[in-house]
Order: C-alpha cells, then structure tokens, then sequence
C-alpha cells in the first residue's frame, strides 16, 4: 500500500479490496431496504460496480425481532461491473439479532464475517430479550464470527427523537466510511431518497449519517477501498423489473393488461405511474386469462400488447395464449419466474417454466421464448419481443425471473432509437383476392389483415382454418396450418447468430445456462480458468428457437453440463438412474435436439446460484474426470 | 390512383349496404335454430345503421351460437370459450373507433364466462352483448346450463338437473354500474329487432339476454310460453320499444314500463313465471371505461421518446460534468 495514503488517515489505513459483500437486515419498516439501496447508488455514483438484491421477508408485517422477519438489502460492490449477487456476505450490519439469525440460518453470511449488530438489546427492559440477545451473541461469537456491538441507538437519540426513523441512515453513514465512500455525496443520496420529505426531515437524515460516518471514523479499526473507475458515458440504476417496463415503454406497446401476482406486480406498478404519460394504459384485468384474453384483443385489433405475470398467473393464460398462437396474433407475455409449483415460493427465485412456456397450451403450440441474461437484457428483451412479435404474428414469451425483477445494478443509458416506435395501425384497403392467411411456402409469414381495413373482412377462430380463415378439419388443411406456423420459427432462427463462447472454444467442460444465471456461471468460468482448468460456458438468450452453431459448440468439449435454478433428480438417490432420471429443463432440451450426453447441475433453493458452488461442483466433477481416466 | 385516404372518405359518403353486403357463410345451425333469427336481427341492423363491415367486429366464445361471426362478413373473432368479453374489451380499448358486438351462450357468458360477465357490466365499455340462452349447452350435446330450470334432464342430469336456474336478468340488474339491460325472444323477430337496436343506440354495456330456442335439445323448453302469448310480459315506453299493433294485439299483457326505474325493473326480471320482453333497464350516464381510461393524450409523435428520456433521468448516474442543467 502507498504509504502517503495510509499517512493520510489518522486512525488506520483503509485495505484497497476488489469486492466485498454487504448486508444491512432489520424488521420490516425499519429502513434497512433504503439504506441498503443509497450505499448502492452512492458507490455507483462513485464509480463502483453494484448489485444490489432485496432481502424479503414472506408476510407483509411479520413480526418484530422475528427470525423469519429479516428484511433489508444485499450490496455487492466491486472495483469493476458486477454481474451477479456472488458468495456469501463478507460484512453484515443487523438491527437485532434475530433478523440475523435468519440470515446465519440461510447459510448466507460468510464464515468469521464481520457484523455489526445494535447492542441496545443488551440493556432492554424485557429480560426474555436481553437473554435472547447474550445467548446469540454468545453463540455467533462462539461459531466465529466477529461481533461488533453498536450502540445504535444510543447515538442516533443524541440527534432525533424517535431513533427507528433515521438509525437506517446513521448506519448508512457509518458504512460510508467503512468502505471510503465520499460523505458529501452521502448527503446528497439522502436528499435524493428523501425527495418527497421536507427540508427539515433531509437534513435531520443527513445530520445522522455524518454523525455515522464520524462514529465509525473513531472507533472502527478497520476500513476498506474498493478501486473505482468513474464512467464516462451516463448510465442508469434501475431493477430488473424497473427495466421490462422500461422496455415496455421503449418497445412501442401502448396496452399492458394484467392481473397483480408476485413478483412480477412492480413491473406494472411503475407502468401504471408512467405508462399514460407516453400515451399507453396498464389495465387491471379480473383476473390472468381476462388480463391474456384483453390483450389479444387489442393486438387483434392492431396495436401489439403486453401480459405481465409470474406461474400461477401464466398457467391461467395457457388457453388464450394457444388462441393467439393458432390465430397469429402478435403478442408479449412477460413472465417473472418464482418458486413452483402452485403457489410455490412467491418470493424466491427459480428457473421452473422454461418447459412450460415453450411446450405449453395444448396442442402444438410454437412460440417464441426469450430469457433476459441480466438487468440490461431485461431492458431491450422487451423491445424485441414486440418487434419479433409483430413481424411473424407470433405470441413472445420474456422469460425473466424473481432474482433479476429485484436485483439492481447499472448499465449504458440506452440511446433511443426511432425502430422502437411500433408503426401505425395499417388501415388501408386490402387488394382485392388476398387471403387472411396468405402464409409465405418458404416461412410461413403473412400479412396480417387488422379491423378497419376495408376488403379484409374475416373472422379469425381458434379452429382449425384454411388460408381463408374458413374452418377445416380435413387432414391437408389441418398440416398445412401446423406446418405454417412451425416454419416461422425456423424462419426467425434463421435470423439468429450462434451465441459467443465465454472461455476457450473447446475443453475439458462447458457450462450451459440461461437467463438470470450468466453472470454467476461466467463469474466461476473466471476463477476456474485462473486455476488452470479447462472450463468454458456457454449462455442462451434464444430459448426457442435456439440459434444454428449450438450441436457444434458442445461437441468440442469432453463434457457439457447445464446449470440451472431448477430441479433435476439426484443420482445420490437410491432409487434414481439414467433411466428414470428427471433432468434440468434445458439439459433435456439441449439432449433431445443435438443428441449430446449433456448432464446437469441445478439447485432449487430458492435463491440465485453462487459462483462459488458452481466452482466447487465443477472442481469436483473434472477431478472425477481425471480419476475415471487415470 | 387517388390516394388511399381520398379513397376512403368516399366510401364513407357514398356507401349504401345492402343485407348481402353482411352475410358471410351460410349459417350452420339447426334447422329452427333460433340463432337464425338473431343473426336475421342483426343483418338487419346492419344494414339500416350503414355500419361500414370494415369498421364492425363480432367476437364470441365456443357455443352453437358463438359461431355467429363466420355468418356475418364484417370482421369477426371466434375465440376460445368463455373469454369473448375480454378479448372485445381489450378491442375496444385499442380501437374505440370500431363497433364491437359479442355473441355468447348460456355456458359461454353464465358458466365459464361469468367472471367476465360480472366484470364487463362494472367496466361499462360501449358494445352489444347478445346472450343467445337456450338453457342448454348445444354445442356439446345436451349438458345442462346454468339457465336449464331445475329438473332438466339432460346427458349430464339423466334424472334432472339439481339447482335452481340461474336468472342472468336479476344477475346483470345486482351488478354495479349496469347501465342497458334488455330481453328479447327469437319468436318475436320484430322486437328482436327494435330491442338489439336500441341496445346498439345506447352508448355503454348493453347486455341482451335473448331466449333462443333450441329444437335439437329443448325442443319443449320454451312451450308454455310460446302456448300462451300472456305469459309474456311486453315492456313498452316512449324511452323503450313499442310494439306494432299486429304483436301488441297477439301479446296483450303490457307494461308502461320507464326503462329508467330500476328497482320495478328488478321487481319484472323475478319473476320467473313471465318472460318479460323490451328494456328493463337504461341508464345513460354511467360513464364508460374506454372513455375514463382514454381520456388524456393519445400516443403522439415525440411523446415516446420525450417520456421515455425523462423516466431514463430519473436513474441516471451521470459522469462528471455531463448532467444536463435542469
Ligand atoms: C375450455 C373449454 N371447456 C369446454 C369446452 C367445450 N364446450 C364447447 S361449447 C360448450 C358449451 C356451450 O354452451 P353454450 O355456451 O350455452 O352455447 P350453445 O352451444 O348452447 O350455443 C362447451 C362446454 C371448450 N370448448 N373449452
Ligand atoms: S343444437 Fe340447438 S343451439 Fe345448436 S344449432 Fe342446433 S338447435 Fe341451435
Ligand atoms: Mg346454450
């Protein structure tokens, strides 16, 4: 370290790190998720990489100094662009110890972690809480983490009078310091944050966090820098939800139709606030299949729209979504995975309908599915979907999921772009003879005829129909419909490049993922090289179609395995073998098309895959590898 | 070539339909079928309203009677069973310029539909419903309805069916913000008629419940009525339909009846020994949801990219000395 800088702290020199993990948990209300949220956009302002996740509890207001209550913020920081939430949490500040209990619990914190937890308990007046408190401290201290009591509280009473409104700051401050951050641009968070407060409430706030930062200055010993890059081109914070609505508004799309489920309902909140600015409307149906059915009618009617669901919801849009594909109405379904079955896990995070909506409705249904790899992608997913969307008359499946829909992170501010604007409804004349399906031999695409057009008139059916929109069952009809439709997805593969290795073109092992999980596979595709092993990977974004080169690219490594936020059956299970084993959804894809002996890894706990089990459950597997060979 | 636009307003000023111009393909009901003389109606009203076909969508469920759309050559949507009232609202919303009717069935609208049923009355959107109720499930063969009286033997009911009929008039009167309810017979074709016309006129949610027989499955249903012309009950007023002097003179029990009195209309819908035939109910300033949704600034060039440069400000982390002045 260069001695100058560290002369120029009094009290020690600040430790220059490339990453750390932070943690702010507390009872719901208590302000943790917006102090979690400021340290974030104060470090990217600063010119950090950030990944900020939600730390949720399941009720509304579960109850105080709950285990189960924990609710607050999980800050990743970095030195360059981060990609995804890493490892375990390397520093945790807790407003009581139950909350992080439940973080301890969840396996989350990182062994010997620092964390620094409000001692107020300690002197409660309730003995049943002072005894709880001593014996976790007693036992955290035990397992060897290291504790460091805060008098909270304390300090945040010299300053205001109700300490629970403001001690989120006062620990923001004190995490400034702790990571080096500039306490003026702390203030100006909080100002920021508190936009809607008065002057008088902002500054009490600011006054807190510099009376955290100056705490902390005199008596913390130890304080970190993570090397920042400022950014020279502008760049935007936002969720991954904030970003599908965002590329709602950027895709043309006037009409979002939706039924509330979590976690995909922010998506339609911040829509519902600033959709009709820009001439568009969220309409609250009764429920998903009036929310699919509202906006097949409005594309029908020629203007492409938009369904925001999440599991449940999409199961119920099964039916209206076969409708528009048989029909070949453009459509956009925006499906933010969470835990399922059934009503699953609400919350949590999993990577379970990608058979669903590429398979799913009855019948042959093709469609398109594109799965957003980042918060960025979430962004311009949706523009093309509406753009693929109405080009082949196709029903687009965005596949995110709950991991990205709250995870925050920044990314270039997009440039708009005039392509995005959808054109207008088509109202002139149809030539007189043309057919309402006059699907193209080689690609199935035809033009659409919308209401309004004179000499266009038909009625569109999800029966079986001839060129003319007629009804037929007869056997030459019924393939040549299923043929047209299927061909337009071959059409739009055509369209598509073969996705970019990351990693060596070929090897020992290849990685497949998709979706939300690319920056945790890329981010251990990274350390394993840098330990010399022979790993690359490999992430989808077309799901359906998938794009040409794929077979290629798997044949050239010894071993391909997907890794996926799903279930697959374990081969530890005594009564599981390669007969009867049920495989992650995009192993059995990837099986069945390229006839490739592609295996899986997947984990469905609920939360976002970390590198570091990647690492470790590739480390074991090429050390098998080596041992089958020997 | 004259423009297309040109083109257009002169069709708009010098196009005269004629009932051909709305007939689609030869309708395939049953012979006696009463969706006949519905589609007859509404030919008919068509035609004397001018409504250009380009400009006029039918959409249905699945039912016998949802396949009225092939029958008229306006355009049509044949969609999936229950859901025709979503998917028209969601054509009204987009399109408020076109004129959008929905045939539906005692299955389709009472059954599998009725959420939407329910909802489409609070929505109020201006179009015509027409409830084609047979009081049987045609399409399949014979399973009872929600409307099928109690009793009715049918292949899922052999020894007659359990529940009390539900009475789709007093359902849409209970429901917040109806604002056009009307019944009609298909044995009445002229009032048929006026009562789909005056649905039509009216600017909301116009819900028509049109008792239709069906010969293949309830052959009898509606006998005791078609017997005895005063079990009918005709609803008459200036604000509602007036009969002719030939139909006034065949159903003699008569009601002036103020399609503005709701608790009487609820009082007419049940009793469930008449059929009452004319408007029960119009209220014609419920506002409609396209109108309150609708109401402020269409998508215009420019709004786009304005707006969406603005929400782009609001996350924006700009480098030093970029951040534009405000
Ligand atoms: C989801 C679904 N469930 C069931 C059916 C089978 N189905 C088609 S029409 C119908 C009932 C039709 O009865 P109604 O709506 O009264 O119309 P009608 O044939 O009497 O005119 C049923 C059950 C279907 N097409 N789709
Ligand atoms: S089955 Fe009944 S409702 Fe269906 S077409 Fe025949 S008569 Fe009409
Ligand atoms: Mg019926």
């Amino acid at each position: 370290m260069n001695a100058t800088a560290a002369a120029a702290v009094p009290h020690r020199a600040a430790v220059d790190i490339q990453q750390h993990i932070v943690e702010i948990v507390s009872d719901s209300g208590e302000g943790a998720q917006r102090c979690g949220q400021s340290l974030g956009s104060i470090a990217a302002r600063m010119g950090n990489g950030v990944w900020t996740t939600e730390i949720i509890p399941a009720e509304i207001q579960p109850p105080a100094r709950s285990i189960a209550g924990a609710s607050g913020n999980r800050i990743r920081l970095g030195s360059t662009s981060v990609t995804n939430g890493g490892d375990e949490t390397d520093l945790v500040v807790a407003f009581n110890e139950q909350v992080l209990l439940g973080r301890v619990r969840e396996g989350e914190l990182k062994p010997g972690c620092v964390i620094l937890l409000e001692s107020m308990w300690r002197e409660h007046r309730d003995a049943g809480i002072r005894a709880a408190y001593a014996e976790t401290y007693e036992r955290l201290v035990n397992d060897g983490f290291r504790v460091i009591e805060i008098p909270m509280e304390r300090e945040c009473l010299k300053i205001v009078s109700d300490a629970r409104k403001g001690k989120n700051m006062w620990a923001l401050g004190m995490l400034c310091c702790i990571y080096s951050l500039d306490v003026a641009l702390g203030c100006e968070q909080v100002a920021v944050a508190l936009k809607k407060k008065s002057a008088k409430v902002i500054e009490a706030n600011q006054k807190l966090l510099q009376a955290g930062f100056a705490w902390a200055e005199e008596n913390l010993d130890f304080k970190y820098r993570i090397p920042a890059i400022k950014a020279t081109e502008p760049q935007v914070v936002v969720n991954g939800n904030t970003a599908l609505a965002l590329g709602v508004l950027a895709s043309g799309m006037e009409i979002c139709a939706m039924y509330p489920i979590t976690p995909a309902t922010s998506v339609s909140h911040y829509l519902s606030d600033v959709f009709e600015r820009v001439g568009g409307l969220v309409h609250q149906a009764e429920d998903e299949i009036a929310a699919a059915a509202f906006t097949i009618g409005a594309s029908y009617a020629g203007k492409c729209a938009v369904t925001v669901t999440s599991g449940p919801g999409y199961s119920l849009k099964q039916e209206a979504i076969g409708l528009a594909v048989m029909a070949e109405i453009p459509m956009v379904v925006i499906n933010v995975q969470r835990g399922g079955p059934s009503t699953g896990q609400p919350t949590k995070v999993e990577q379970g309908d990608l058979l669903t909506v590429i398979y799913g409705s009855h019948g042959d249904a093709p469609k398109v599915v594109i799965a957003p790899s980042g918060i960025e992608d979430c962004f311009y997913s949706v523009i093309t979907a509406r753009k693929i969307a109405e080009t082949f008359n196709m029903v687009v499946v965005v596949l995110s999921d709950s991991s990205l829909a709250t995870a925050q992170t920044q990314f270039p501010r997009p440039q708009f772009d005039e392509e995005w604007q959808a054109p207008p409804v088509d109202q002139s004349p149809v030539p007189a003879g043309a057919k309402p399906y006059d699907w193209d031999e080689f690609t199935g695409l035809f033009q659409r005829m919308v209401p309004g057009q004179p000499g266009g008139m038909h009625t569109i059916t999800g029966l079986a129909h001839d060129r003319n929109s007629r009804v037929a069952y007869d056997p030459a009809t019924n393939e040549e419909g299923l043929r047209h439709r299927s061909l337009k997805l071959a059409a739009l593969q055509q369209t598509l490049t073969t996705p970019a290795v990351f990693g060596g073109p070929e090897g020992d092992l290849l990685l497949v993922g998709w979706g939300s999980t690319r920056g945790a596979i890329e981010e251990a595709v990274t350390r394993l090289q840098a330990e010399g092993r022979s790993v690359s990977s490999l992430h989808l974004t077309f799901l359906q179609p998938m794009p040409s080169g794929i077979g290629e690219i798997l044949r050239r490594f010894k071993h391909v395995v997907t890794i996926e936020n799903n279930w697959s059956d374990r081969l530890s299970d005594d009564i599981i073998n390669h007969d009867n084993r049920r495989y992650s959804a995009l192993a059995w894809m990837l099986r069945g098309r390229y006839l490739v002996n592609v295996d899986c890894w997947s984990e469905s706990r609920g939360r976002p895959i970390k590198p570091v089990d990647i690492c470790n459950e590739v480390r074991t597997r090429l050390e098998k590898m080596r041992g089958t060979r020997a | 070539m004259t423009s297309n636009a040109t083109s257009h307003l002169m069709r708009m000023f010098e196009e005269q339909h004629s009932l051909e111009d709305y007939q689609g393909g030869v309708p395939r009901w049953c012979t006696g079928c009463g969706d006949n003389a519905i589609l007859t109606a509404v030919q008919r009203l068509c035609r004397d309203e001018d409504l250009r076909p380009e400009k006029t969508v039918f959409v249905s469920g699945i039912g016998c009677s949802s396949r009225f759309p092939h029958y008229m050559k306006t355009y049509g949507f044949h969609g999936v069973h229950g859901r025709a009232l979503p998917i028209a609202q969601g054509i009204k919303l987009a399109r408020p310029d076109l004129h959008v009717f929905v045939n539906t069935g005692d299955g389709d609208c009472c059954s599998i539909g009725a959420a939407h049923w329910i909802h489409a009355i609070r929505y109020n959107m201006n179009m015509t419903l027409m409830l084609h109720d047979n009081n049987i499930y045609g399409l399949t063969k014979k399973q009872a309805s929600p409307t099928s009286p109690i009793g009715t033997k049918s292949n899922t009911t052999p020894r007659g069916s359990y529940l009390d009929a539900m009475n789709p008039l007093t359902v849409t009167l209970g429901v917040q913000n109806a604002s056009f309810v009307a019944q009609a017979v298909d044995w009445i074709p002229d009032m048929l008629y006026d009562i789909i016309s005056a649905a039509f006129h009216h600017k909301g949610f116009s819900f028509v419940r049109i008792i239709q027989r069906c010969p293949e499955f309830m052959p009898k249903a509606f006998d005791p009525w078609l017997n005895d012309p005063q079990r009918s009950l005709l609803l008459t007023h200036d604000d509602g339909v007036r009969p002719s002097p030939a139909i006034a003179k065949l159903y003699r029990n008569q009601e002036q009846h103020d399609p503005a009195d709701i608790d009487r209309a609820r009082e007419i819908a049940s009793d469930a020994e008449t059929i009452p035939v004319g408007i029960l109910y119009r209220n014609p300033s419920i506002p409609c949801y396209e109108d309150i949704r609708l109401a402020g600034a269409r998508r215009g060039p420019g709004m786009m990219r304005a707006g969406l440069e603005a929400e782009f400000d609001k996350f924006t982390i700009w480098p030093d000395g970029q951040q534009p002045a405000a």
